[in-house]
């Protein structure tokens, strides 16, 4: 079953747990600068949301790839820079139109989500299940559980 | 390691950036954050420093764990001596700032010195330079914040600044950072803004890294994580209703200051409690409390982000309140509403939007006002002093009236900026200040809740909850249930609780998790990512060191055994209602049992042997 990222951001406290297990994961050490999930913070609107790559089904960052340095990873799904092939060019950067492939200076790289190979570690870490790792074809389930529970009595309904 | 080995020394006279080594043995000692610069700041100044001349020194610091995946790893504390009540003072604050640091490659930055011209800190990882903060002298921490994000053009920036308070000389201004997180108490953004600092900006793109062992360090904190989950108070009570959960809990059993600490209970406190923060507003259909938040790394997340609404007094025609910001914390609302006498909850919001926006610490802010209302009841402060405006308790009017005065630090505003102590001194009569070595009380009354009597008078900050908060036992059954109103066992309680709260404030993780973990959950992590062995009992044993070093400094400051003490009104008078009714504090039956415990001179002096045991000089 392929599954990907869910985010529910009215769950999100804005403690950036995400940002520090998806460096640890990736980068070993705690840096959210460097993570590859982010969580926004809007103090006017008192609202916290985090944000990260999708694996769009047709990637633009990896159709721009001149070098095609961004591959699917067939378990997961997920697309995956490969730091050996990627020349650090930013096109990937500048094709995805929701900003979440980045340079990382440090390395001469891109750096993007890459689902932690199917066991993603900021899903682990949340601790409010703002960030959950779900059946890709049924992302809708929970808010579809809800609104069922509003057309009847029945709050606990089971699928 | 995990400490990050660096400490950035700043002489502001001379407007230069020095990198240091951390001193390691130092920090084998005393493990970070609190116990470690309050290591360097008793070393480095004379205890009988005047706290606001250019010879203190004003140290911000993290604890190992600050910026690491341990849950609550944050914080960041702010080391002075204290121009309130002239012992040294260490306020803590969440946020982000903390970890910033870190991030940056700094355990700590020591200011000294005063700059010539108004002057900020920007730190951009090991990059670090004083530049000039003339556009924003005068200007508030939210004005400060937003030039300069605008200035660097760097929304991640993090940012710790005083507000118009501190530059007026308010003896309790804070250092307000990340817009609504507070090193609150105790005037450390007074003695900030005496140097002439407006501001500290941060941004850190290094990591923490230094971890001892990784694979064990996360094991203890996925373990810890999922103690703070489980517990009622840490899981649920919290994140629900903030520590605001207390405001009617504490009502109950009759330890609820009122009107200047006269009464125990207050009739309106169901109206500006935690559950009321939940409640729809008739004029909007929405309730004061947008979401709850959380600090970095924080899995509790008992931050309120609140709002006012938009047709309440206090906030017509001023857009600038009208969207989400820091809301009410329990001691907060307890100093501007039953303290005052007010339960309007949308005023003590906005009083408490001003204190984050302008830098103050609303406790004593709001315990100054209840001093000031008393004495215009009294008739020793009136109309003439302030300018034609009443004082009454459980007027919102005059609460917002107040707190508008002492930002503009003009006539009686700038008289509520001495504080309790000095305004009550001014206005001849000290008996009515509800203070400790000049800090005013936090929110529980300690004749009902006896062991915070001992508490609060030997606080080495002056009156303070976060010094021996034994409102966990004597009230929550935290570890376990002791009864509030016996005296029997509380010297023993206040001394475990000031040691092991001083150990939790030097690791960079917050006191709160303390409603759900014991020093034997702390360790391990702490043991996994620091240099060295460290157990339950060696955190007990650095805090007892902690807690001796910092009496030891506030003694060769001046303070005796007889500051050890708390006001009249608490030792005379009995409290009037409630399960506590007929008992005042016994702080007599309980202070010298506490000495001896601590192995101190029945005056209260740490002896030679103690010394000795504690490894101090």
């Amino acid at each position: 079953m392929l599954r990907s990222l869910l985010i529910d951001a009215d769950k999100c406290t804005g403690c950036v747990q995400c940002e520090l297990a998806c460096s640890f994961e990736n980068e070993g050490l705690f840096n959210p600068s460097k993570s590859r999930i982010r969580v926004f913070t809007f103090h006017q609107e008192g609202r916290f949301v985090p944000y990260t790559c999708t694996q769009c089904a047709d990637a633009w960052c990896m159709q721009a790839c001149p070098v095609d340095a961004i591959s699917i990873d067939a378990d997961s799904g997920a697309k995956v820079v490969h730091a050996a092939m990627c020349v650090g060019c930013k096109v990937c950067t500048i094709a995805c139109p929701f900003g979440t492939i980045n340079y990382n200076s440090a390395t001469g790289k891109v750096i993007k989500c890459d689902l932690c190979g199917g066991d993603p570690a900021c899903a682990k870490a949340c601790p409010t299940a703002a960030i959950r790792y779900v059946d890709a074809d049924q992302t809708g389930f929970e808010r579809m559980r809800v609104w069922a529970g509003r057309t009847d009595a029945g709050s606990s309904a089971t699928a | 390691m995990s400490w990050a080995g660096k400490i950035l020394r700043v002489n502001l006279t001379e407007g230069r950036c020095l990198t240091e080594t951390l001193n390691h043995q130092w920090a084998q000692a005393y493990l970070g954050q609190r116990g470690l610069a309050t290591k360097y700041l008793v070393e480095e100044i004379d205890p009988g420093v005047d706290p606001l001349s250019p010879d203190n020194k004003l140290i911000m610091t993290t604890g190992p764990l600050t910026g690491t995946m341990a849950s609550t790893g944050g914080r960041y504390s702010v080391v002075t001596k204290s121009p309130l009540t002239h012992c040294v003072a260490c306020s803590n604050s969440g946020g982000f700032i903390g970890a910033e640091m870190r991030n940056a490659g700094w355990d700590m930055i020591i200011f000294e010195g005063r700059s010539a011209q108004p002057v900020y800190l920007y730190i951009m990882n090991d990059q670090a330079e004083l530049l000039s903060a003339e556009a924003v002298w005068g200007t508030s921490v939210w004005q400060t914040d937003e030039w300069l994000h605008n200035r660097h053009q760097d929304p991640m920036l993090r940012i710790a600044a005083v507000g118009r308070s501190a530059e007026a000389g308010c003896l309790y201004a804070a250092v307000i950072n990340d817009l609504h997180r507070a090193a609150g108490r105790s005037g450390v953004g007074t003695v900030m803004a005496s140097k002439n600092l407006k501001a500290v900006a941060v941004r850190g793109t290094e990591g923490v890294g230094n971890i001892k062992d990784p694979a064990k360090f996360m094991r203890a904190v996925n373990a810890a994580k999922q103690v703070l989950a489980d517990n009622a108070v840490t899981g649920q009570g919290l994140p629900t209703y903030g520590t605001q959960v207390l405001m009617n809990i504490i009502n109950e059993i009759g330890a609820l200051p009122t009107r200047n600490m006269r009464e125990v209970q207050f009739e309106g406190a169901q109206h500006v409690s935690g559950e009321a923060m939940h409640e729809k507003r008739a004029t909007d259909s929405k309730p004061n409390l947008t979401t709850n938040a959380g600090c970095f790394g924080c899995t509790i997340a008992c931050g309120r982000i609140s709002t006012v609404d938009k047709g309440h007094f206090s906030v017509e025609n001023k857009p600038q309140y009208w969207g989400s910001s820091g809301g009410l914390e329990y001691e907060a609302a307890w100093a501007l509403g039953p303290d005052t006498g007010v339960d309007d909850l949308d005023a003590l919001t906005y009083v408490n939007f001003v204190c984050n926006e302008d830098g103050f610490d609303p406790i004593s802010f709001g315990s100054t006002l209840a001093a000031a209302i008393e004495l215009f009841k009294i008739g020793a402060v009136t109309t003439e002093h302030t300018g034609g405006q009443e004082l009454r308790f459980g007027s919102a009017e005059a609460l917002v009236w107040a707190v508008e005065a002492l930002v503009k630090g003009e006539g009686f505003g700038k008289d509520l900026g001495l504080g309790s102590k000095r305004l009550c001194e001014k206005y001849g009569h000290p008996e009515l200040s509800m203070t400790v070595k000049g800090q005013e009380f936090p929110a529980y009354d300690p004749r009902g809740i006896q062991g915070m009597g001992l508490a609060y008078a030997t606080s080495n900050r002056g009156a303070c909850h976060l010094r021996g908060y034994t409102v966990a036992s004597e009230v929550l059954g935290i570890p376990e249930k002791t009864d509030p109103l016996v005296t029997e066992g509380k010297a023993g309680l206040v001394k475990a609780f000031q040691d092991a709260t001083a150990a939790v404030d030097s690791s960079g993780l917050c006191l709160f998790t303390t409603f759900a973990w014991s020093l034997e959950d702390i360790a391990p992590q702490v043991d996994g990512a620091c240099e060295g062995e460290w157990t339950a009992e060696r955190l007990q044993e650095v805090g007892e060191r902690i807690w001796n070093m910092e009496r030891d400094f506030n003694i060769r400051a001046g303070l005796s055994a007889a500051d050890d003490t708390l006001p009249k009104r608490l030792l005379k008078e009995a409290a009037n209602s409630g399960p506590a009714k007929g008992r005042v504090n016994d702080l007599d039956v309980m202070l010298p049992e506490y000495y001896a415990l601590r192995g101190w001179t029945s005056e209260g002096i740490p002896t030679d042997a103690t010394r000795q045991r504690l490894g101090l000089s």
